[in-house]
């Protein structure tokens, strides 16, 4: 099934644990993640296009008691799909990464990514060597995923199929200065 | 006639190149991220026998940029090694770090400036200083073995205290020209 992005993002994190960092994609989903609740643990991105896993992994890398989820689009996915094979050759247990896949780029116009294309995420996690790698079908599986998000001890990589909907904008802190300091702040605090 | 080879490359590691190691130790530098290169290769050797250091192989410098970002905020100190064409290949991440006020500590081997046996290392080599001070990124080069230690150190104090990037440039007459043939 295709899921609702907002309604999505407010599954993944709705009994989100306190170890739980977010580094949601530039666009639709740092809006999507500001709707779900403001939250010191959120590294909002408004640029940095294909860096979004990247940050995960350093995060990940450097906090290997905490839990980090990278959520992004497909197009900003697939502007950083080496880091896939990158995560993949690293492999940290602690980091999961959802693509909110719509086969689009929502920000400039809703044009035709290559996921549109017949370019397949899921294969390419796999080729990747991601440990855990998830198509979510349905709320059952996407409360899976929530849950896996705080517990799964591989490298996790999960599709989710959302709707071509452009939901109002949501616009968390610009101030990247704030937003870094915030959420380094929450990780030196955390364990 | 043959010519000698004299350059560094064809020789044994370089005392400076293990004091460079101990200068990202010294400075807690915990992640360092590299594109394999022949001019870091005893510096990301150092980096992968070491426990308490992560060495990430990157299929592109850009991604060393982002990963900069994460292990700050997860509270740690990392580098990103590259080659001079490698600084091409950050530029638009590197807008992150200026955005953020992130530290970014790089150091880049040079290629396309002396004895280069490659034309096509020049048109990236000739513009790497310019191309990092327009990315708001301290640019140092080095040309002696003894300006390395002085020269990095300064590029951490710069990084990780004024929260900027900052790179030194390791010049092809301190590495020494590649071997092409063996």
């Amino acid at each position: 099934m295709m899921f609702e992005r907002r309604a999505a993002m407010a599954t993944l994190l709705a009994d989100r644990p306190k170890n739980l960092f977010v580094v949601p994609g530039l666009g639709s989903c740092t809006w999507d993640a500001f709707a779900a609740g403001d939250d010191d643990r959120n590294f909002y991105l408004w640029g940095a296009m294909g860096g979004a896993a990247m940050i995960g992994l350093g995060l990940a890398l450097a906090k290997p008691n905490a839990r980090v989820a990278v959520i992004t689009g497909d197009g900003e996915m697939l502007m950083g799909l080496g880091s896939l094979a990158t995560i993949g050759v690293q492999k940290p247990g602690n980091l999961a990464i959802v693509v909110f896949d719509n086969g689009l780029y929502g920000e400039t116009g809703m044009q035709a990514s290559h996921t549109s294309g017949g370019v397949d995420l899921l294969a390419v996690a796999r080729g990747c060597g991601i440990g855990r790698v998830m198509d979510i079908e349905d709320e059952a599986g996407l409360k899976e995923l929530a849950g896996l998000l705080a517990t799964c001890s591989e490298t996790l990589f999960a599709r989710v199929r959302i709707t071509p909907d452009d939901p109002p904008r949501v616009l968390p802190e610009k101030d990247g200065v704030l937003i870094k300091d915030r959420v380094r702040r929450a990780a030196l605090a955390a364990s | 006639m043959e010519r000698p080879l004299t350059a560094t490359s064809d020789r044994e590691p370089q005392p400076w190149q293990d004091q460079l190691f101990e200068v990202l130790k010294g400075a807690d530098i915990r992640q360092v991220g590299y594109v394999p290169d022949a001019g870091h290769s005893r510096l990301i050797a150092r980096c992968k026998a070491d426990p308490g250091i992560r060495d990430v192989v990157l299929t592109t410098e850009e991604e060393g940029v982002a990963m900069a970002a994460g292990a700050w905020l997860g509270g740690q100190r990392s580098a990103l090694l590259m080659q001079s064409s490698g600084v091409g290949n950050c530029v638009n991440m590197l807008s992150l770090i200026r955005a953020c006020r992130f530290p970014m500590l790089m150091l880049v081997t040079m290629r396309g400036e002396w004895e280069e046996f490659n034309p096509w290392q020049v048109p990236m080599g000739s513009i790497v200083e310019p191309t990092l001070k327009l990315c708001d990124t301290h640019v140092a080069k080095v040309e002696q073995p003894e300006q390395v230690v002085p020269a990095v150190q300064n590029a951490i104090q710069l990084a990780f205290g004024d929260d900027r990037a900052a790179a030194v440039l390791l010049s092809q007459k301190l590495i020494g020209r590649k071997v092409w043939v063996k």
